[in-house]
């Protein structure tokens, strides 16, 4: 039972290296060049390994082993990181993922990983044969002139006009030689006195990381001629051998694509920079239990409830000392308040984490080619909806990929390019974070979804007529809806976005669609920054009072006797020319001792999606900040209440569920 | 230690002019009444929610639970907070004011009906001097499912 204490931070820390290893394998498919990248997956692999066996799970600890096998040979460049081998990796990490997630569940983290290993061990064999051949090509590529892009050719000519000359200089140093990195320093240093280095292979940053054998080449701008820089170079110590040529360039240009993909790369270099600087932050940070925040929220909760009392206390005392006291426990408290609000916020990114994957594998599904980007994957979002927000976003990735996207032959008739794109981007306005899913894709066929809605009976022929095409995509978000011709393994059961949106709104937000036929379309979810406070309308009703969730009001007022019409058995009113259905909440929720009003009503009118209902209250007290809580585990279901909470006196006030009450 | 002589700690009760007894293990606190509000719709016997210290807890009147004879609220009148499985409830009693060890040996099976109470919700009683206590079992009197049947009979 000893390592039962550890077996959290376990879980912590294996899920963050899968989650590493994932992306990383991710990466090097796009790079597969990339060696700092099998750098990072080995060292999770071997983490990983060494946690596994300490803990006792075996499985685990056998199956990392064994990839961590495979990156060793592919770091060492005896193997290549194709397709192949990154998708058995993939399937490995997946099944890592599986057997930690059990064991968090309380499982031993057993799982027969037999063929997995297998795969991988037929990797670790077959490859050793082509080993040779592997080095031949690579000394073959050594020979290879350096390759220069534009840029780097327009400096050259440049100079070369002002009357420099462009050397090739390969440097070899001694076998024994300690101190790689510094012999590099010297020789540049060196180099800098006499002219411009524009370019070195390998580049400058792996020379300072001492990530080369004993050669390296420079180009080099100059005045000074051949013999002397030879001579100089061969000064520094453990300098076996220096060949200066003149560099001969090849009519071949690098087309400005590679120059794009190095900025590419570079903007990525700079990326994994500023993470690894982020993970270097991160010795900073704790790990708490959730349960904890709760805790701390609830007693400031109980803080801010007396220092309502103090307040109300120092009003009627009157003493000046008291009342600047209790000023200032307001001020520190509304800190603390936010404080401990931002605690409980996360970045999106530990949702995100998983698409790159499963886009990866369904694209291979679905025969598409797909781009996947990810933009601002640092916005943070409350820790109640992270945990909620996945599957639906799962649901719209799939449907973009699915419906969205077409197949590479079809975009390419249609002048696309093949590849399609998919972005997922999230940020922050103002009290609300969006998350959008923009595809480059087919965009909604209106008629066709017209001509659906009206089949499943969504709408009829008459209303249907005068929808604009906002309201027509809104049309998808209905239940027993589904445009996909076949109905296939990805999406189109017909429920999809139906219960996508029904999550959304139960977060409290909101979701919609903006289309462009031929051109794609953008999901667009809206969502409060945070579900354990929102604002809330507080209304009387008898002697009780409850909290209406300011996100599904439209507005309030005051009507009399005269304004209802009966249609239907049921009390109606015209508003702004919808008729609108009361609901009387006191014989609704049979409030003790509630008296009908004599002229004047109070009503608060509330929006389902595009339906509305008006509420009749007693008397409106205010708008106010609540903290949202639940009713507990006894209490599940209640009618028409989503949750309650406690107001400035200490008293319970339920929340009302509007979604509820309107049909 | 054989089995005999082990005890069960329990927190007393009264309804009405009987005693009842629950596991200590399974109590939280004892509260004096606190304001309780409203949830609508639900069976008589739940009374509503009180704030307990920040956590919104439901409340529940034994009395009525049981169907015996109802009494005014007094100031003896408690709010047992108890925690079964993951639900957390507070009873309404007429009067805690003792904690006692009940020897194993003195719990004997409850009979057929005891004090107007079906014995499902029994665990046992216990005859100590001249007391008689009946032990509840409070993951049946808190069956959540039984509380679902029931609103749904009473709609």
């Amino acid at each position: 039972m000893e390592t039962n204490q550890y077996l959290d931070l376990f879980l912590d820390e294996s899920r963050e290296h899968l989650q590493a290893i994932n992306d990383y394998l991710l990466e090097l498919e796009n790079n597969p060049n990339e060696l700092s990248l099998v750098h990072e997956i080995f060292r999770s692999a071997h983490t990983l390994k060494g946690m596994a066996a300490t803990m006792g799970f075996e499985d685990i600890a056998n199956l990392t082993h064994k990839m961590e096998n495979v990156f060793d040979r592919v770091r060492n460049e005896e193997l290549a990181a194709t397709s192949q081998l990154l998708d058995i990796l993939l399937n490995a990490v997946e099944a890592l993922e599986s057997m930690v997630d059990e064991i968090s569940a309380g499982g031993d983290g057993q799982q027969d990983v037999s063929h997995l290993i297998e795969m991988l061990d037929k990797f670790d064999e077959k490859e050793t044969s082509e080993k040779e051949d592997a080095e031949a090509e690579k000394s073959a590529e050594a020979s290879v002139q350096m390759q220069l892009n534009e840029f780097e050719r327009a400096v050259i000519d440049e100079s070369k006009e002002q009357g420099y000359q462009a050397l090739h200089i390969q440097v070899t140093l001694r076998k024994d030689c300690m101190l790689k990195a510094a012999r590099v320093f010297m020789v540049f240093e060196v180099l800098e006195k006499l002219g411009e280095v524009i370019k070195s292979e390998p580049s400058v940053e792996k020379l300072e990381e001492e990530n080369f054998d004993q050669q390296f080449s420079l180009v080099f701008i100059t005045k000074v001629n051949q013999e002397e820089i030879q001579k100089k170079i061969m000064k520094v110590s453990e300098v076996e051998k220096v060949d200066v040529s003149i560099l001969k360039i090849s009519n071949e240009i690098v087309p400005v694509q590679n120059v794009e993909l190095a900025a590419a790369q570079e903007k990525k270099q700079t990326q994994r920079n500023a993470q690894t600087k982020l993970s270097g932050q991160s010795s900073k940070t704790i790990r708490v239990n959730i349960e904890r925040l709760d805790q701390l929220m609830n007693l400031f909760e109980e803080l801010v409830i007396d220092r309502g009392r103090l307040e109300e206390i120092s009003k009627e005392l009157r003493v000046k000392e008291l009342s600047e006291t209790v000023e200032k426990m307001s001020r520190i408290s509304s800190d603390l308040q936010n404080i401990i609000l931002t605690m409980r916020m996360m970045p999106i990114e530990q949702v995100f984490n998983r698409f790159p994957r499963m886009v990866r594998s369904l694209a291979k599904e679905l025969n598409k080619r797909v781009n996947f980007e990810i933009i601002g994957a640092e916005t943070e979002l409350d820790r109640t909806v992270i945990d909620e927000i996945g599957d639906p976003l799962v649901h719209l990735i799939r449907n973009s990929l699915d419906h969205g996207i077409e197949a590479p032959g079809v975009r390419e008739q249609m002048g696309k390019d093949p590849v399609g794109s998919v972005t997922l981007k999230a940020y922050q306005s103002g009290n609300h974070v969006f998350i959008e899913i923009e595809d480059d894709g087919a965009g909604i066929n209106v008629e066709k979804v017209l001509k659906k809605a009206i089949e499943n009976e969504v709408v009829n022929e008459h209303e249907a007529e005068n929808f604009s095409d906002e309201e027509i995509f809104q049309l998808i978000f209905s239940s027993g809806f589904s445009t996909a011709e076949t109905v296939s393994d990805v999406s189109g059961r017909g429920v999809g976005l139906d219960v996508v949106k029904t999550k959304i709104e139960s977060l409290g937000g909101t979701v919609f669609v903006e289309s462009e036929r031929g051109k794609g379309s953008r999901f667009i979810i809206q969502l409060p920054l945070t579900l354990s406070i929102i604002s809330a309308l507080l209304v009387e009703i008898g002697q009780e009072k409850y909290a209406i969730p300011l996100s599904s009001i439209i507005e309030t007022a005051i009507i009399t006797e005269k304004d209802m019409f009966h249609a239907h058995d049921q009390k109606v009113i015209d508003f702004r020319g919808k008729v609108v259905p009361l609901v009387f909440l006191n014989e609704l929720f049979e409030v003790p001792n509630s008296e009908q009003p004599d002229e004047y009503y109070s009503i608060v009118i509330v929006k389902k999606g595009e339906k509305m209902a008006a509420l009749v209250v007693e008397e409106f007290i205010g708008q106010q900040e609540i903290v949202l809580k639940s009713l507990g585990n006894y209490l599940t279901n209640v009618f028409a209440i989503s949750g309650a909470t406690i107001l400035g006196d200490g008293q319970v006030a339920l929340i009302i569920d509007c979604n509820a009450l309107i049909k | 230690m054989s089995e005999k002589n082990q005890a069960i700690k329990a927190v007393i009760f009264q309804l009405n002019d009987e005693e009842y007894g629950v596991d200590v293990q399974q109590v939280q606190s004892i509260e004096r009444l606190l304001h309780i509000t409203r949830v609508p719709k639900m069976p008589d016997f739940v009374k509503g929610v009180i704030n307990l210290r920040g956590v919104v807890t439901p409340i529940i009147d034994l009395k009525e639970r049981f169907s015996i004879e109802m009494t005014e609220y007094t100031n003896s009148t408690r709010i047992i907070i108890v925690q079964v499985e993951d639900k957390e409830v507070g009873l309404i009693v007429d009067a805690a004011n003792d904690v006692i060890d009940i020897p194993a040996d003195k719990i004997e099976q409850p009979p057929e009906v005891v004090g107007r109470i079906e014995s499902d919700y029994i665990r046992g009683v216990a005859k100590l001097d001249e007391r008689l206590l009946i032990l509840l079992n409070l993951n049946k009197v808190l069956n959540a499912e039984e509380l679902i049947a029931i609103a749904n009979i009473e709609a």
